[in-house]
């Protein structure tokens, strides 16, 4: 179905209920003086969008606003991902003592208005809509991590952010107006037609991709395109870095995913996708070299490092090369790997940093040293938590990481790139290394006089146990979700 | 035509790119990186005098964007100027390895 305008609206009702909370917070930013209100206030917009997400998965798939936006479950699955983002980091952001600092109103509105970007990052389907979205989605991130104010870091983290993603999305439309000249339209059907007759010249078709994958590639953090995440994730207040390290990831894959599959490849057999727009060459050996670069890259550089923030940011990075694992074997079952590592990857990482959260609100530090015998020190059960988290990150069974991570090798070693798989199992061995020294840290290590006992965030706790529970179970009992993201797999067809 | 205009506009880009690589100056770097992004205006609206108007209605998009883009850009180039007295990126040396 393609519908127009008007008709559209009866279907965008998520996206509505955003805009409404956001436009409400608005107004009510100048004229209520309680700030903290304006939090549940955003919480509550988001349970009721999500709610209506989830009512609306399952339609038949539509084109909506003049084939601008596709609705389907493809795009309401990272739908779902963003706005349980989004409520993660609310209420992370209520218990922190970090955003205390900064403007609550204008936070809270920025912040939404990030996660409302990702919408259309996910539901894009033309270049204009995914430029658009992607665009909303960082201009919102540059102010959010430049938010704390009199915080020489914060400042010089949105600054750097702000030069790497300028040039990021300048290439990437620098290619896709490549892609417009060769395919004659902006719109994906019409692309895809285009590039099932072959396309056009080879090697000007092949750096239009190269520069989308760029763009793309900066707000999924893979190599070489991820210098930005280690200064924006350690500048940024942290209940943000959360929301940026797995919605930013999530939203970057949900792009990456609809351009190059459904855009521009076709749905062949048995779940296998043909990409025909590069027949003379080797497509997938350059998604293989990017995702070994990217994961080896990630796990070297956290190997020495000593603020914890920064550590998660190159894990991140080492886990989108996890991610992009499932991209090179070109069939359903990578994308479906792909699907479930992102939602286990949104619980667990976002957990990591609610305990980060935790100790830099009792002690005000972020190093490792402010986590020595952390468990003594009146913070066992976040201790506990962020233990389970960092074997879940590292793939240890039988936490949720590893489920994830076993989908990922399967799919791989059933497309035969064995050479692949074996650097991702020894990437997990290095990434043990760093993971595991923090839990030694935390558990083993003797607190020194100076360092006091750490009062837990109360208001965090029930957040923090909830993401544990589920790190657990999803371990052992995943197949629901596995049920879900392969549903989540039906995209509008051209 | 079309050949020369898009020559023109990869050259702009390769300046464009060029230039943030080399210079130091937060402002000028950030003018660089608009000069990208008027690369790809030429290059779409070349390519939407044989193809189609789409490209035109991208540019317009992009020229807002920009807009934005450097209304954010400034306001944070302001906020580190107020830290450390300069825009020179070298000296930005809080967050590294």
């Amino acid at each position: 179905m393609d519908l127009g305008n008007v008709a559209s609206l009866s279907l965008f009702y998520p996206e509505i209920v955003l805009a409404g909370t956001i436009l409400v917070l608005t107004i009510l930013d100048l004229v209520v003086a309680n700030k903290r209100a304006m939090a549940y206030l955003g919480l509550a917009g988001c349970l009721v969008a999500l709610g209506a997400t989830v009512d609306l998965y399952g339609t038949e798939p539509t084109l909506l606003f003049h084939r601008m936006v596709a609705l389907d479950n493809f795009s309401l699955f990272f739908k779902v991902v963003t706005l349980a983002a989004l409520v993660g980091a609310i209420w992370m952001s209520i218990g922190s003592g970090e955003v205390r600092q900064v403007h609550l109103g204008e936070y809270y509105i920025v912040l939404l208005t990030c996660g409302f970007g990702m919408f259309f990052m996910a539901s894009a389907n033309n270049l204009l809509m995914a430029y658009l979205g992607l665009e909303l989605v960082s201009l919102t991130s540059y102010i959010l991590t430049g938010m704390l104010p009199h915080n020489r870091r914060s400042a010089e983290a949105a600054l750097k952010y702000l030069i790497y993603g300028g040039v990021a999305s300048g290439t990437m439309i620098y290619g896709m107006s490549w892609v417009f000249g060769m395919a004659g339209s902006l719109d994906y059907a019409t692309i895809n037609a285009a590039m099932a007759e072959g396309g056009g010249n080879q090697i000007a078709l092949f750096m239009a991709f190269v520069f989308i994958l760029a763009g793309f590639g900066y707000k999924m953090a893979f190599a070489p395109f991820h210098m930005w995440s280690p200064d924006v994730y350690q500048g940024a207040p942290t209940p943000f870095t959360g929301f940026l390290s797995v919605a930013s990831n999530a939203a970057g894959v949900a792009i990456l995913i609809r351009f190059f599959y459904p855009a521009v490849s076709t749905l062949g057999q048995e779940g296998a996708w043909a990409f025909q727009a590069l027949p003379a060459l080797q497509w997938t050996d350059l998604l293989v070299a990017l995702s070994i670069i990217t994961m080896t890259w990630g796990n070297l550089s956290a190997l020495n490092q000593r603020n914890v923030k920064r550590l998660l940011a190159y894990s991140g990075i080492a886990h989108a090369g996890y991610i992009m694992m499932g991209l090179v074997v070109l069939n359903n079952d990578g994308l479906n790997a792909m699907l479930f590592y992102v939602v286990v990857y949104l619980i667990m990482n976002l957990g990591a940093f609610l305990v980060v959260m935790i100790v830099a609100n009792a002690t005000g530090r972020e190093d490792m040293d402010a986590y020595r015998g952390l468990a003594w020190r009146g913070a066992a059960f976040p201790a506990v938590c962020m233990m389970v988290f960092l074997a879940s990150l590292t793939g240890l069974p039988p936490m949720a990481g590893f489920i994830g991570k076993l989908l990922l090798v399967a799919a791989i070693i059933e497309g035969q790139f064995y050479v692949l798989a074996v650097v991702a199992m020894i990437n997990t061995v290095v990434s043990l290394y760093y993971y595991w020294r923090i839990v030694k840290t935390m558990f083993l290590d003797e607190p020194a006089p100076e360092d006091g006992p750490v009062a837990a965030t109360a208001s965090a706790m029930p957040l923090l146990g909830a993401l544990m529970v589920l790190t657990i179970v999803l371990g052992v009992y995943w197949a629901p979700l596995l049920d879900y993201t392969t549903g989540s797999l039906g995209f509008f067809m051209p | 035509m079309l050949t020369e205009a898009l020559t023109t506009s990869a050259l702009l880009f390769v300046i464009g790119t060029f230039g943030v690589l080399v210079r130091r100056n937060a402002i000028i770097m950030f003018l660089c990186i608009e000069l990208q992004l008027n690369a790809v205006n030429l290059a779409l609206v070349a390519f939407s005098r044989y193809v189609g108007v789409e490209g035109q209605v991208f540019v317009f998009f992009v020229m807002t964007v920009a807009a934005a883009e450097a209304a954010v850009g400034l306001a944070i180039i302001i906020s580190i100027f107020r830290h450390y007295r300069t825009v020179n990126v070298d000296n930005f040396n809080l967050l590294k390895w």
